[in-house]
Order: structure tokens, then C-alpha cells, then sequence
């Protein structure tokens, strides 16, 4: 097999394999900062409780956060050299920046969340849970700067070759940049918080630690409403974006073969790339126009205006969109049930209702995943959007047998790491909070 | 100086700076972890040596996260050639990251299996506190490069005389970093254990430093003309022997202390000695990737100078606040 394909797949196990953490990072850390904020105005102990046991949650979901990340960091300069050397000149700041601002902050406070309840004072407590909360949301800004400048490169200069950063504030700002962080903000949120209240869920199922739960389940649930709601408008404005600063990307996930006046927004099929067809195609005409001009009749462009080696391919990124979809509308709709049950408080008792709450808690994990394979492949044949192919960014001196070795161990190690990581965290559930202490 | 070679001399002290950092913080839980087996006898003891590091070791290994992101942006050349160059040493260095990184709360949990994740723990600290000296070794006495600046070498060009000298220092300098810590922070059996085995691994030190000397006389003697490098090697000296001094007075601390800035003289002699190398080719001197030839731009260098002016004192003031939070030796069961 060749070393590109080899690193690709490399880097999307890794990558795929750490991103189901952090989102769960950004939803439980939020909610951990609510607990931490009535606890300190109310001084009522349950609080503290419950956000006790969530600290100790959050603990073995950064660990592995960690343990993943740096692969990812040392990966562009062991398996995409060449990529380092063309574009470090910008891509690198904002890893680094992401170090120095984010990294530090987070862990380091993450200490005190885990092992300083008694020796710091209140207040001290909670501003190092609003530090973590503002650390882990950091983090995820600078590193969105480093994939957004990929998909959307701005603020630079091809000088020789390379890459040299001419306006810093435009790279870090580039078109893609706000909306892509805010999506994926709210997938966190979406994450962590239905995490929480399907695990809520389950102790009222078992009739468990009841009033635990219900803060609990109450205090996700309106998280989860509010995100899961929000993210279909920036959903949208994703797509709109991604309509006007990727075209080809956009053709791919509608699969739309050819530019037309008046596009319809593709609701189902199944694109056959060597036949430029799309089987069993449901589609609502006009829509797709409307949504990205705010004009029924607007041009669209379709694959058909690409050079035939810069095309993305179109069923990996069609399916997963459309997928990323479908579960972004079964969220809404679980959101305006829960919030017709929380206003009718009939959510704590509605057994069906708490078994879909735990049902749906691997859902966001997969809209996820295929929104990161829709935003990626979609990208391809390009590393850095029409400035660098992905072909040209691996690295040269890398024999594939090496690649191959290191991905097959990466992959026994993650499974590894999952199965103990799920199995620990049941544990933990099962045992419930208020258990021993580590510290 | 012009602009560029000052931003250039700046980062390469930057860099030099995070490395020692990391060195020296994440020295003493990789230490702690590579001498678990000598240190604690059950679990109750194995509790406390990890009770001892586990609010630090996530913080520590950002130094890590941070020096390798900035060598990326500032001299992404020297990035790209040494992270592709070194794979599968890197890949290593990797799986052992993961294991360590884990194993700690693994090992708290998942009780039938604490003997696979104590190992674990401790071949995931002992791996990469090798590593480390033998990468850093390579990338002193040079390698093979080519124009493109790539690496041309292999796996075994890494495993040679010089680079395995330097890999032993910094495996021992890890070491005392460990046991002096554990000393400060634990008391009753095992601080006990630990200063027993302070005195071994002192001694331990000295021959690895001896050997690296030796080795440095032979491969590369050129290096040891400028008067920085003696300045250096004269803090390690005092600092080794006065860390024993402190250490058999019972000063726990202050031996810490001690063993933390010998290990800042060890990267003083290296920044004196590299300058302004970052990876020497063998053979021909003008491959060598230099500040000069693998930095980013002016623009990048400025902005990204900025950033960490700001940033890492700001950093350095909260890690301290959290040091100081965490003082005073660690609750055991007992
Ligand atoms: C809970 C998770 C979740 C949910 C419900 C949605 N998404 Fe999403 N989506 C992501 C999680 C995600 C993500 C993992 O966060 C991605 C990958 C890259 C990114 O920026 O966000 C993503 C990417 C992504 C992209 C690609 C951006 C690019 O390539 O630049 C588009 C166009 C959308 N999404 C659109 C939508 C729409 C129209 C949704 C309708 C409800 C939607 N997403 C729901
Ligand atoms: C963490 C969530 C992410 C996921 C799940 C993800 C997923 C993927 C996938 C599936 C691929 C393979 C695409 C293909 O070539 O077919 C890929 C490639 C890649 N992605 Fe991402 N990605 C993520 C975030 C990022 C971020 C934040 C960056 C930049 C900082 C990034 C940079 C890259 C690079 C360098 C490649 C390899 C080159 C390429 O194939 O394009 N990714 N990613
Ligand atoms: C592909 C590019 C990525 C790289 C190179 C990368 C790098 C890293 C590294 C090195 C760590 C460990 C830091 C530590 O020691 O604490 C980490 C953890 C983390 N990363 Fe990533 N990451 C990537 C993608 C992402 C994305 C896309 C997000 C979110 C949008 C993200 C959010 C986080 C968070 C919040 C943590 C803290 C640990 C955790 O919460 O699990 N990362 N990442």
C-alpha cells in the first residue's frame, strides 16, 4: 500500500479516535461550571456533590483526551513532514498558541478540580472549574484556526514554495474560522449534555439517587435544548458557507453533477461516482439555492466545473453529510419533546422518554465523526485548499511498512483503551456518587 | 543583530527554555514512575508515590505539547526532518506516552487488572525518559541529511555510541529528578526507600556524566572551546554535590531543588554547545539545519514572540500558585 493512503488513514484513526473526547470535554465541563456557580451562590451540599462526581468523570475522559492528542500533534511532523515544512509558518502558531493559552490552563487547573476541593478556598474552586471550562473551549478555538486556515487559507504569501504568513489576524479569522467553532462548540455541548442526562436518565430508571438525578437531568436537559436547537442555524450558516468559499465540497455533499440554476436540496440517494447518477434521489427542488442565495433561482455550481484531479470524491462525503443531518433533526425533535415534558415536569417519570435519553447517548458521538469525514474528505485532493495537495504534504523519508506498523498498533491500542475506558466509566457509574474520594 | 537573527536567537532560547521546563517538571513524574518498583512494595505505597504526582504530570507534559509546537512554528524545517526522520523512535515514544498517560487512573479502577497497568506505567515512564537523551544525542552529534534536508539514516543510525552516552545522562538526570521529589513529598516507609535509593542513583548520575564527558572528548571535542559550556558543566558539578549534602541533611527539598537546576545546567551545556544548531548533518557542516536556514518568517517569528511574552509568564505564575496549593508531603491511607 502507499504511504499516502496509509498516512491518511493513519490520521483519520487518530484523529476520529481523539475527537470522541474532547466534544464530551466541552459538554461536561460547561455543566460542571453551572454546579460549581449554584453551589457557590446556594451553598446547598447536593450541588457539590453532583459536580464532585462529575469531576471524577471528567478526569478519565481528559486522560485519554491527552493520551490521544499528542499523537496528533507529533503526526504532522512524523507522517505529514512535508507539510510541515510548507506551511509551519503559519500552520504551526496556533498549535503552539494553543499550548501556551490552552493546554497549561486546563490541565494544570484540572489538578485543583481533581485534588484541591479541601485545600483551596470557594471561590478559588470555582474560578479553576470556570478555568477548565475556558481552557478546554480554548483549545478548541486555536485548534479550528489550524483546520480552518486548511480548508479556508487566508493571511499568506506563496514565497519559493512555502508559505509565509503576511497578515496574522486575517489567518487566524479566515472565512471559516467563527462558524466552524461555534458548530462544533455546540456538538460539544450536544455531546456532554445528552451524555449527562442519559446518564441521569438511567439512575431515575433504577430509581437511584433521585434527587441527584433530577438536578441533574434538568440542569442537561436546558443545555441540551438550547444547543441541539441552535445548531441547525449554524448547521446552516455552515453550509451557506461552505456553499460560497468551497463550491466543489458543497457539489460533493448535495451530489450535485452539474451546475444548475434553481438547485434542490438533496434529502436521500446514493451517488454512483463513475456514472455521475444519483439512485433513488429524494430531493425538495429549489431549496438548496434558496438556502445558501436567499434566492430560489441562484446558480449553483456543480461537480461537472472541476478539473477531473481536483474533484473531491462524492460518496464518503455525501453519505456522511447527509447522515450528520438526519441525526441534527432527530436532536431537535428530542429537544422540543424534552422541553414540552420539563415544562409539563412530567420528564423525571416518563420511562420512555428517560430510555431514549439513554438510547441517543452514542448518537452525537456519530454525527461527529461523519461531520469531521463530510468537513475532510469533502476537502480532499487538497491538505491546505487549493494551495497544497495531500499527495505533496506526506512525509518523504517514511517507508510504508513503518506507517503501516505504527497504524496497525495505533489501532490495537485505541481498541484497547476503549474497551477498558467504557469499562472503567460503568464502574464508576454504577457506583455512584458519593463514593470514595481518590485524594 | 538584525531583526531576523534576534527573533531567531530569541526562539531557539524560547524553545530551549520549554524543553528544560519540560525536563525538569515532567522529570520528576517520569522518574517517580520509572523507579515505582524500587519505591513502593504494595499498593497502599505504589498509592501514595502516584498520589504524589498525579496533580502535576498532565500539566508537566503540556511543556512537552508546547516546545513541540513552537519548534513547529518557528523552525518547522527542523521539525519536519527530525519527527519524519526519527519514526518509528518517535512511534515508541508515542505508545509509551499513551500507556503512561492512562495507566495512572487505569490502575486506580480497573483493580483485577493493576498489575498490567503498573507496568505499563512503569515501561511507559522508563521508554521515553530514554529516548529522549538518545534523540537529543542524534541530533547534537548529526546525523545523515540530505540537500532536502531529510533524514537519509535509519533506525540503527540512531542507536550509536555518542547518542546512547547522552540518552543514559538523561535517563539518570530523570531519575534523581524522581527520587528527590518522592523524598520531599512522601514520609514513613517509603520516603525511607527513597533516600536509600537516592544515594544509588546519584552515584548513578556521576558515571553517566562521566561517560557523556568521554564520549563528548572523542566524538566531538570542538565543542567544549567557548567558556559557556564550562560555566555550565561547573553549575551541574556544584548542584550534584550539593543536592547529596542536602539530601543526607534530611533538606528534602532543597536537594529536589538541587537536582532540578543540575538538570537546567545539563540543558545550559547543550544550548552552548548546539548553538545555532538545531540538527547537525555527519560530514558535510553546510546541510547543518541552523536557526538561520529552518526558521519561519519574520512575521511568524514576531506575532508568535508576542504570544508567548504574554502567555508563558502568565503560565509560569498560575503553575506556581498550584504548586504551592498541592505543598507539604501527600495523605496516605495510613
Ligand atoms: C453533534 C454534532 C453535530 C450536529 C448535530 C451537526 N453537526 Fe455539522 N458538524 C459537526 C457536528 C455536528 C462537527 C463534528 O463539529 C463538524 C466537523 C467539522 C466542523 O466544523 O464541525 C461538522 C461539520 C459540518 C459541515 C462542514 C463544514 C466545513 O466543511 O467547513 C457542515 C456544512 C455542517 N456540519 C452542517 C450541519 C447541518 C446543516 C446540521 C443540521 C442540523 C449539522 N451540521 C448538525
Ligand atoms: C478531531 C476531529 C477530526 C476528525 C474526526 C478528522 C477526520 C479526518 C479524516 C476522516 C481525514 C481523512 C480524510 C481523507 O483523506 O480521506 C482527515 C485528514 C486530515 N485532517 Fe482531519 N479531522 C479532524 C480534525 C482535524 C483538525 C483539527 C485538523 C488540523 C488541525 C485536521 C487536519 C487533517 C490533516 C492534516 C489530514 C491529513 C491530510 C488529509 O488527508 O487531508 N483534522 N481528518
Ligand atoms: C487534529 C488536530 C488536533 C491536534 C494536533 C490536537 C492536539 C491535542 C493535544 C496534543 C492534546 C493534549 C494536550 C494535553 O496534554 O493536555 C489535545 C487534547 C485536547 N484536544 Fe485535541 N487536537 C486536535 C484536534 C482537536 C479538535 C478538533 C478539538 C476540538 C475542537 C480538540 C480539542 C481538545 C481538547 C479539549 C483537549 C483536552 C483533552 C480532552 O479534553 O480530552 N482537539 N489535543
Amino acid at each position: 500500500m502507499d504511504v499516502v493512503l496509509l498516512s491518511r488513514i493513519q490520521f483519520a484513526v487518530a484523529a476520529g479516535f481523539h475527537f470522541i473526547f474532547p466534544p464530551l470535554t466541552f459538554g461536561i465541563t460547561f455543566i460542571i461550571l453551572v454546579l460549581e456557580t449554584l453551589y457557590l451562590k446556594s451553598d446547598e451540599a447536593i450541588y457539590k456533590t453532583i459536580s464532585s462526581f462529575l469531576i471524577k468523570m471528567l478526569g478519565l475522559i481528559f486522560v485519554v483526551g491527552t493520551a490521544t492528542g499528542i499523537v496528533l500533534e507529533f503526526s504532522f511532523g512524523t507522517n505529514w513532514s512535508q507539510y510541515s515544512r510548507l506551511v509551519g509558518d503559519i500552520f504551526g502558531a496556533p498549535l503552539a498558541a494553543e499550548g501556551i493559552f490552552a493546554f497549561f490552563l486546563e490541565s494544570v487547573f484540572l489538578g485543583v478540580l481533581l485534588f484541591a476541593r479541601n485545600r483551596v478556598s470557594k471561590k478559588v474552586y470555582w474560578l479553576s472549574a470556570f478555568l477548565v471550562f475556558f481552557g478546554a473551549h480554548l483549545s478548541g478555538f486555536w485548534i479550528i484556526i489550524a483546520n480552518s486556515w486548511m480548508q479556508t487559507p487566508a493571511g499568506y504569501l506563496m514565497e519559493g514554495g512555502r508559505a509565509v504568513l503576511t497578515d496574522f489576524y486575517a489567518a487566524v479569522f479566515n472565512p471559516s474560522t467563527v462558524i466552524r467553532f461555534l458548530h462544533t462548540m455546540l456538538a460539544g455541548w450536544i455531546t456532554g449534555s445528552l451524555f449527562l442526562a442519559g446518564l441521569a436518565a438511567w439512575y431515575l430508571l433504577n430509581k437511584r439517587h433521585e434527587a441527584f438525578s433530577k438536578i441533574l437531568l434538568k440542569v442537561s436537559l436546558i443545555i441540551y435544548i438550547f444547543a441541539a436547537l441552535t445548531q441547525f442555524v449554524s448547521g446552516h450558516s455552515s453550509s451557506v458557507q461552505v456553499t460560497k468559499t468551497q463550491p466543489e465540497k458543497m457539489a460533493a455533499f448535495e451530489a450535485l453533477w452539474h451546475t444548475v440554476d434553481g438547485a434542490p436540496l438533496a434529502l436521500f440517494g446514493i451517488p454512483v461516482e463513475s456514472e455521475q447518477k444519483t439512485y433513488l434521489e429524494v430531493s425538495v427542488p429549489k431549496l438548496l439555492s434558496l438556502l445558501a442565495y436567499f434566492d430560489p433561482n441562484a446558480k449553483v455550481l456543480g461537480l461537472n466545473e472541476f478539473k477531473p484531479d481536483e474533484k473531491p470524491p462524492v460518496f464518503l462525503p455525501y453519505v456522511s453529510y447527509h447522515i450528520m443531518i438526519a441525526l441534527g433533526s432527530l436532536f431537535a425533535l428530542l429537544a422540543v419533546v424534552g422541553a414540552w415534558m420539563l415544562i409539563r415536569k412530567t420528564v423525571y417519570t416518563a420511562r420512555w422518554f428517560l430510555v431514549a435519553l439513554i438510547a441517543a447517548i452514542p448518537l452525537p458521538h456519530l454525527a461527529n465523526e461523519f461531520g469531521w469525514i463530510a468537513a475532510e474528505v469533502g476537502r480532499q485532493p487538497w491538505a491546505v485548499y487549493r494551495v497544497l495537495k495531500t499527495a505533496d504534504a506526506v512525509s518523504v523519508v517514511v517507508p510504508a511498512w513503518q506507517v503501516l506498523f505504527s497504524l496497525a498498533m495505533f489501532s490495537l491500542i485505541y481498541i484497547l483503551l476503549f474497551v477498558v475506558f467504557v469499562a472503567i466509566l460503568l464502574k464508576i457509574v454504577k457506583k455512584g456518587p458519593g463514593a470514595a474520594e481518590a485524594y | 543583530m538584525e531583526t531576523l537573527a534576534f527573533l531567531q536567537t530569541s526562539w531557539y532560547i524560547i524553545i530551549g527554555i520549554l524543553l528544560a521546563g519540560y525536563a525538569i517538571l515532567d522529570g520528576f513524574d517520569l522518574g517517580a514512575g520509572s523507579l515505582l518498583p524500587f519505591l513502593a512494595r504494595d499498593d497502599e505505597e505504589r498509592l501514595a508515590v502516584l498520589n504524589s504526582i498525579w496533580p502535576f504530570w498532565d500539566g508537566n507534559e503540556v511543556w512537552l505539547v508546547t516546545g513541540g509546537a513552537a519548534l513547529f512554528a518557528a523552525f518547522p524545517h527542523a521539525y519536519a526532518t527530525v519527527f519524519s526522520g526519527f519514526y518509528l523512535a518517535l512511534m515508541l515514544v508515542l505508545f509509551a506516552l499513551i500507556f503512561r498517560a492512562v495507566s495512572i487512573e487505569f490502575w486506580y479502577y480497573d483493580i483485577k487488572r493493576r498489575g498490567l497497568w503498573n507496568a505499563a506505567f512503569v515501561a511507559g515512564s522508563l521508554l521515553p525518559s530514554l529516548l529522549f537523551g538518545v534523540a537529543l544525542g542524534n541530533v547534537i552529534i548529526g546525523v545523515p541529511l540530505a540537500v532536502s534536508m531529510d533524514f537519509t539514516g535509519n533506525f540503527f543510525t540512531l542507536l550509536r555510541p555518542y547518542p546512547l552516552a547522552i540518552g543514559l545522562l538523561g535517563l539518570s538526570a530523570i531519575l534523581m529528578q524522581g527520587v528527590t521529589f518522592v523524598a520531599m513529598k512522601t514520609d514513613g516507609a517509603v520516603q525511607k526507600r527513597a533516600r536509600g535509593l537516592f544515594v544509588k542513583v546519584w552515584a548513578i548520575f556521576i558515571i553517566s556524566l562521566a561517560l557523556s564527558f568521554a564520549a563528548t572528548v572523542i566524538y566531538m571535542p570542538e565543542s567544549l572551546a567557548g567558556p559557556y559550556v564550562w560555566i555550565a558543566a561547573a553549575v551541574v558539578i556544584a548542584a550534584w554535590l550539593l543536592c547529596r549534602r542536602f539530601a543526607s541533611a534530611g533538606r528534602m527539598g532543597l536537594s529536589f531543588g538541587m537536582s532540578s537546576l543540575g538538570f537546567a545546567g545539563l540543558w545550559g551545556i547543550v544550548g552552548a554547545t548546539h548553538f545555532p544548531n538545531l540538527v547537525r548533518a555527519t560530514g558535510d557542516a553546510a546541510l547543518n539545519i541552523t536557526i538561520f536556514n529552518a526558521s519561519s518568517g519574520e512575521k511568524t517569528l514576531t506575532v508568535m514572540l508576542i504570544i508567548a511574552l504574554i502567555g508563558m509568564p502568565i503560565v509560569i505564575l498560575y503553575t506556581a500558585f498550584v504548586y504551592r496549593v498541592f505543598r507539604g508531603k501527600v495523605m496516605t491511607a495510613k
